[in-house]
């Protein structure tokens, strides 16, 4: 039976400890809101992108100088994944679930016989990975500094992917990271990156697709300026998304997480009161038996 | 005077949505002006002043740093890599544009690599030159 004092202690530290979550669910509350913002200012111009790349591609016939990005290299032996994490822990099975997602997916393509990259893009998905993959990531990028994610950053890794592309190091990249459905719904995903998947657009895209386009310079060099753009701009969506992801399964753990620990405070408090009375009882007890052998 | 649609989108946000008079971009071969009813044209652009003529808040001038125009049917779509209100944009900004570009055009490796860096290059002094009249 624990002393009064242990009981005392134990609850004022669970109570610091409710503290620290609720403030950092406040906090991830917040910062969510401005996260989401942030996606879905974002969303307009990937949305214009591929509906003008789907205008040109649509326009495209393959052919043997249609650009690789497009068309592929003709092969699919080597893959390389790009893992989008977080940078924090206390966020639930987050990290996890995309880890396993990105896992598993590497896990079939190994036993397919091809070879498999990973470039980790957050710090708590490369502790995962580490362990199983440890010498099949080529690269980690760490956001954790960055305070605003900003296109720049997401121009970086885009430049990193394409260089290897050019260097004929991969053949098919794809894309790891958590889409926002809702506070408590994030959905991790997979998307192919290279070769781009082009939506087919039909005549909801506005009444531009039927048209005859005139192409300034020509049809090709726009494709090649617009392909690598288009990788950067899928990068950016998916780390936007990912941040949102981020802030709103921290939020939602940190808000379970507090209601935990005012369930404690609960039992721990009955215990404490239930052993203090029991102790007066005894006390009272004592007292009195020594008074009737007076 | 009749209208088309434009939208102007960064990728961190949708910068301008709404019916216009006319538009002036710097298109990769040369400027040129969008007026309502221009056939579909898809177009590269180098950095250079936008101007946007007609919309609700009059005359616009903005500052792009590259991107694409789209124009079809349903009205004009520019995706800037980076576009600044002309009235933010400040020397040292364009500084630090133009030393990118000589960095740029120093790590550039090709014949046509060093030329497209050095005409972005020699772009960006021009546009200097001339915000500091």
């Amino acid at each position: 039976m624990p002393s009064l004092k242990d009981l005392r202690n134990r609850i004022a530290s669970v109570k610091a400890t409710q503290k620290i979550t609720k403030a950092m669910q406040m906090v991830a509350a917040a910062k969510l809101r401005r996260a989401q913002m942030q996606a879905e200012a974002a969303r307009p111009f990937a949305e214009r992108m591929s509906r003008v790349l789907g205008n040109l591609a649509g326009g495209l016939t393959a052919g043997p100088d249609t650009p690789r990005l497009l068309s592929g290299t003709g092969a699919d032996r080597t893959h390389l994944l790009i893992v989008c994490t977080g940078e924090r822990g206390l966020c639930g099975a987050f990290n996890t679930n995309i880890a396993r997602l990105a896992r598993d997916h590497a896990n079939r393509l190994i036993a397919e016989g091809k070879t498999v990259k990973i470039i980790c893009v957050g710090k708590k998905g490369y502790d995962v990975l580490r362990r199983t993959f440890g010498e099949r990531i080529i690269d980690f990028v760490e956001l954790r500094s960055v305070r605003q994610l900003g296109f720049e950053h997401a121009e970086g890794i885009a430049r990193n992917v394409l260089a290897r592309f050019d260097a004929g190091e991969f053949d098919v990249a794809t894309l790891f990271y958590a889409r926002f459905r809702s506070v408590i719904a994030q959905i991790p995903t997979a998307q192919q990156l290279i070769p781009a998947q082009i939506e087919a657009t039909g005549s909801a895209s506005g009444g531009g697709s039927e048209a005859i386009y005139d192409y300034e310079p020509g049809e090709a060099e726009i494709l090649a300026t617009l392909l690598p753009r288009n990788i950067a701009v899928q990068i950016f969506r998916a780390l936007l998304e990912n941040n949102a992801s981020f802030y709103g399964a921290q939020m939602s753990a940190m808000d379970s997480a507090t209601r935990n620990a005012g369930e404690m405070i609960k039992k721990q408090t009955l215990t404490y009161n239930r052993t203090r009375q029991a102790q007066i009882t005894k006390e009272l007890i004592e007292i009195i038996s020594g008074a009737e052998a007076v | 005077m009749a209208t088309f649609h434009l939208e102007l989108v960064s990728p961190e946000r949708l910068l301008f949505e709404g019916q216009v008079e006319s538009v002036q971009l710097p298109a990769s071969e040369g400027d040129m002006t969008i007026l309502p009813g221009h056939s579909p044209v898809i177009t590269t652009l180098k950095p250079g002043i936008l101007t946007v003529s007609g919309g609700t808040g009059g005359a616009q001038r903005l500052f792009v740093r590259g991107g694409f125009a789209d124009v079809n049917a349903a009205g004009l779509t520019i995706l800037a890599e980076q576009a600044i209100p002309v009235a933010e944009l400040d020397s040292a900004r364009l500084d630090a544009e133009i030393t990118a570009a000589e960095q740029a055009l120093a790590g550039a490796s090709g014949a046509d690599a060093q030329i497209e860096a050095g005409e972005r290059l020699s772009r960006l002094q021009d546009l200097r030159r001339a915000s500091l009249q």
